[in-house]
């Protein structure tokens, strides 16, 4: 398994020649993107942010955490931190498995945890401004 | 004793740095931190409650008792994906 944080873009089909085993009948890539707004507000590009050291911990527990519910045969992820572009990949997580319910099941759970417990933040910059996501209204930023 | 305060995305913001030395009295707790910093950057406070403290990179409760050389950091509610 691997669980990095990285300024460089990131290739998904490198990612899924990673977790590729012969014993393995799936592999299961989830990609986030970035969108071009969010909510009703346009969005021009992201910044993502990172606690890098606590990140990559935080990612490797939710591999402990996958490794204990499903038998995977491997799992990659991967966060993209910096300014990242509209149609970009923002995460990429891979997960092979002998069979294919295993790995949706995996890819859904890594995600839906990092998205609780990775300490990683997204700004949303756009033509009226700039805000972090999740933070209350009142610390909005303006340009 | 002396501790080493990191700071990310919004907090990084207000404070202004990423990263500050802060000297607290031997037993002080993650809540004392919180409570002193909320005085040096007032702020911080609008996040408030918000804040998930974390102690050494692993999420810990207000109640726990700091030690010489922690890495300590504020951190807003997580956004990543």
């Amino acid at each position: 398994m691997r669980f990095s944080i990285t300024d460089e873009p990131i290739e998904s089909r490198a990612l899924e020649n990673e977790v590729r085993g012969d014993g393995d009948g799936a592999i299961v890539t989830f990609s986030g993107v970035v969108r071009d707004h969010c909510g009703d507000v346009a969005t021009d590009h992201l910044v993502y942010e990172a606690y890098p050291e606590m990140a990559e911990r935080k990612m490797a527990e939710i591999g402990e955490d996958v490794q204990k519910r499903w038998p995977i045969g491997d799992l990659v992820i991967v966060h993209r931190v910096g300014r990242v572009e509209i149609g970009e990949v923002s995460v990429v997580i891979a997960v092979s498995s002998p069979h294919r319910a295993e790995a949706f099941e995996a890819c859904r759970f890594a995600i839906d945890r990092l998205k609780e417990t990775v300490p990683i933040w997204k700004k949303e910059v756009g033509p009226d401004g700039q805000f972090w996501t999740e933070v209350p209204a009142a610390s909005v930023t303006a340009d | 004793m002396k501790l080493r305060v990191l700071f990310f995305a919004a907090c990084r913001e207000i404070t202004g740095t990423r990263e500050l030395e802060i000297e607290l009295a031997a037993g002080s707790n993650v809540g004392d931190l919180r409570r002193r910093l909320g005085v040096q950057f007032p702020d911080l406070k609008r996040l408030g409650g918000s804040l998930f403290a974390a102690v050494n990179a692993d999420y810990c409760k207000d109640s726990v008792v700091l030690s010489e050389g922690d890495e300590v950091s504020f951190l807003p509610p997580v956004s990543g994906g």
